[in-house]
Order: structure tokens, then C-alpha cells, then sequence
């Protein structure tokens, strides 16, 4: 996707003051970057908690509610340190970002992992059994974790598409 | 040392990584992936020794459920380190950030035996403690700090990296 819309406010954001003071100042981007691989690291911990719970191959003594419950605070505290970093390191390359295949199909696989992490939550929400996780959400606790690895990985790879 | 770091720089695994384009991100995404699952799960036994999360869980049980996580992905993070070394060794150790690194890691490594074999030695007598004895927040705190610590020198390493050519 690299229309001229997008591609106009790119030239926008270049041209902002806070654009330039970005550009001028290298440790605001490495700073950024580095808060947003803590954010990340929180936002995985949990998701990786959640899901293997879910998939029965860790923490099986407690329910799946509870395990939910426990950790869905990592993501979402998360999540608004993840879009303010991110934010500011657009602003400060929006053409790096905005207009690169990586950054897109990163975006795409967020928001679809965001409605999964949405549907497990709403299905144990007033389930506190410890019966197993039925084969479809099984399933999307795998989709669920590959797109977090994918969501990852196209980040890194945003240096370099 | 230098011609122990040639031997490295020009190993078959190293040129390898060096010379194919899409090799070294692949290998640092998993890197990155890796690096963010020990931090993630050392942060949570961390700030649960600080006495800032988690409180009404023995802190026992939080460091048995974590721990394999850590040490799985320590072992994925070294893994994928050691590889994104040797394809550049020369600059790597030249690298201001990334010998920070290094260091910092050695102490995190000091600061786990200090806690795993002096201070956190009687853990399980600790299962109805809500706040923890002083030695062992301050030991989550150093923890955290040092993590912290290893993914900003770690990320700078990327900005600072200097080519350095192999001639000997």
C-alpha cells in the first residue's frame, strides 16, 4: 500500500518541528526503541502464559480463567507504551514506517491477534472450570502465538525491507 | 586475541550469516524474540521479590512457573547472539555497548547465584510472606535494573556498530 494519500502524509510528518528535533537527536530514537522492546517483552510474557495454558502444556493447576486473569494486565499496560513509542518513532521516519511492506503486514497481524486475545477473554469470563480448551480455540492459541512471533519479527525486519 | 577473533570472523557459519541478505534479520528477529521472553519472565519473578506484584502468591511457585521459560529462551538468546557475533566479530568487540553488554550480563549472572545460593537458599520458607526479607527485593531490584540495562546497551549496539575489516 503506498498510495499518494499515504505517501502526502508522509511528507507532512517530515515536515513537522518534532520531526526535526527527532532527526537531530539519535538517543530519542534508540530510547524509544528500547522502551518498546520492554513493552514487547511484557505484551510476550503474557501472551505466551495465556496461550500455553490454553494449549494445556504449562500451569495446568490452576484454571484457565484465573491464568487469563493473571496475566491479561501485561498486554493491555502495555499496549498504549507500545502505540506512544511507536508513534514517535513514525513521526520521527514516517517513510521508513508507514510506507514499508514490514510495518503494514505488522499492523495487520495486531489487530487480527488483538481480537483473538479479545475472544479468549470473553470465553472464559465467567468459565472458571479447569476442563480443556476445546480444538478451536486450540487452534487459535497456535495462530495466536505465530502472529506474535510474526508481529515481532516484521518489526525487526521493518530495519531492513 | 585478535587472530582468535579472525578465526571466528572467518569461519564457514560466519560468512554464511555475513554474506546471504535475509540471514541476519531472521537471525535477529529470533534474537529479539528470544532476548524479550527472558526479560519478561525475569521482570515478573523481579518485581515480585521487590514486593510490587503478585503479593498473595509464594514467591516459590512464581520462580517454578517461570524459570524454564527464562532459561529456554536464555538458552535461544545465546544462541542467536553467539551466531550475530561471530558473522561481525571484530566490530562486536570493538563495540563499546556491546562489551557493556557483556558486563552487565556477567553481573546479572553473579547477582541470580548470590540470590539462588545464599540469599533465596531457605525460598520455600518464605510461601506465607507477603513482603520478602530486604537481601531479596534488593536482589529483584538489581535484577531488573541490569535487564533493563542489557536491552538499551543492547539496542545501541545496532546504532553504534563500526565495519572493521578483517586484515591481518
Amino acid at each position: 500500500m503506498q498510495n499518494s494519500a499515504l505517501l502526502h502524509f508522509c511528507y507532512y510528518l517530515e515536515s513537522t518541528s518534532l520531526n526535526a528535533v527527532i532527526q537531530d537527536n539519535l538517543w530519542i530514537v534508540a530510547t524509544m526503541q528500547s522502551i518498546h522492546i520492554l513493552a514487547i517483552a511484557s505484551v510476550l510474557v503474557g501472551v505466551l502464559l495465556i496461550n500455553l495454558r490454553i494449549l494445556g502444556i504449562h500451569g495446568q493447576s490452576e484454571p484457565i480463567a484465573t491464568v487469563i486473569t493473571r496475566y491479561q494486565a501485561l498486554i493491555w499496560f502495555a499496549l498504549p507504551v507500545l502505540l506512544i513509542t511507536g508513534c514517535i518513532m513514525i513521526v520521527g521516519e514516517p517513510a521508513r514506517s508507514l510506507t514499508n511492506p514490514a510495518f503494514q503486514l505488522k499492523m495487520l497481524m495486531l489487530a487480527i491477534v488483538i481480537l483473538i486475545t479479545l475472544h479468549f477473554q470473553k470465553t472464559w469470563r465467567n468459565n472458571h472450570s479447569y476442563a480443556h480448551a476445546d480444538l478451536g480455540n486450540r487452534l487459535l492459541s497456535i495462530v495466536s502465538l505465530a502472529l506474535w512471533i510474526g508481529i515481532v519479527a516484521a518489526g525487526r525486519w521493518i530495519a531492513y525491507a | 586475541m585478535n587472530d582468535i577473533l579472525i578465526l571466528i570472523y572467518g569461519n564457514p557459519i560466519a560468512e554464511t550469516i555475513r554474506e546471504n541478505e535475509i540471514l541476519f534479520p531472521w537471525i535477529e528477529s529470533l534474537h529479539v524474540l528470544a532476548v524479550t521472553l527472558v526479560i519478561g519472565s525475569i521482570a515478573l519473578v523481579d518485581l515480585r521479590l521487590i514486593g510490587i506484584r503478585a503479593l498473595n502468591r509464594p514467591i516459590s511457585s512464581i520462580s517454578k512457573e517461570l524459570l524454564p521459560i527464562t532459561w529456554m529462551a536464555f538458552l535461544v538468546a545465546a544462541v542467536t547472539g553467539a551466531l550475530l557475533f561471530t558473522s561481525n566479530a571484530l566490530s562486536y568487540s570493538q563495540n563499546f555497548h556491546f562489551l557493556g553488554k557483556m558486563i552487565l550480563l556477567g553481573l546479572a549472572g553473579v547477582n541470580m547465584m548470590c540470590f539462588q545460593f545464599i540469599i533465596g537458599k531457605n525460598i520455600d520458607s518464605w510461601n506465607h510472606y507477603q513482603q520478602l526479607p530486604t537481601s531479596a527485593r534488593l536482589s529483584g531490584a538489581i535484577s531488573l535494573a541490569l535487564w533493563v540495562s542489557i536491552i538499551f546497551f543492547g539496542r545501541w549496539i545496532g546504532f553504534t556498530l563500526e565495519p572493521v575489516l578483517a586484515v591481518s
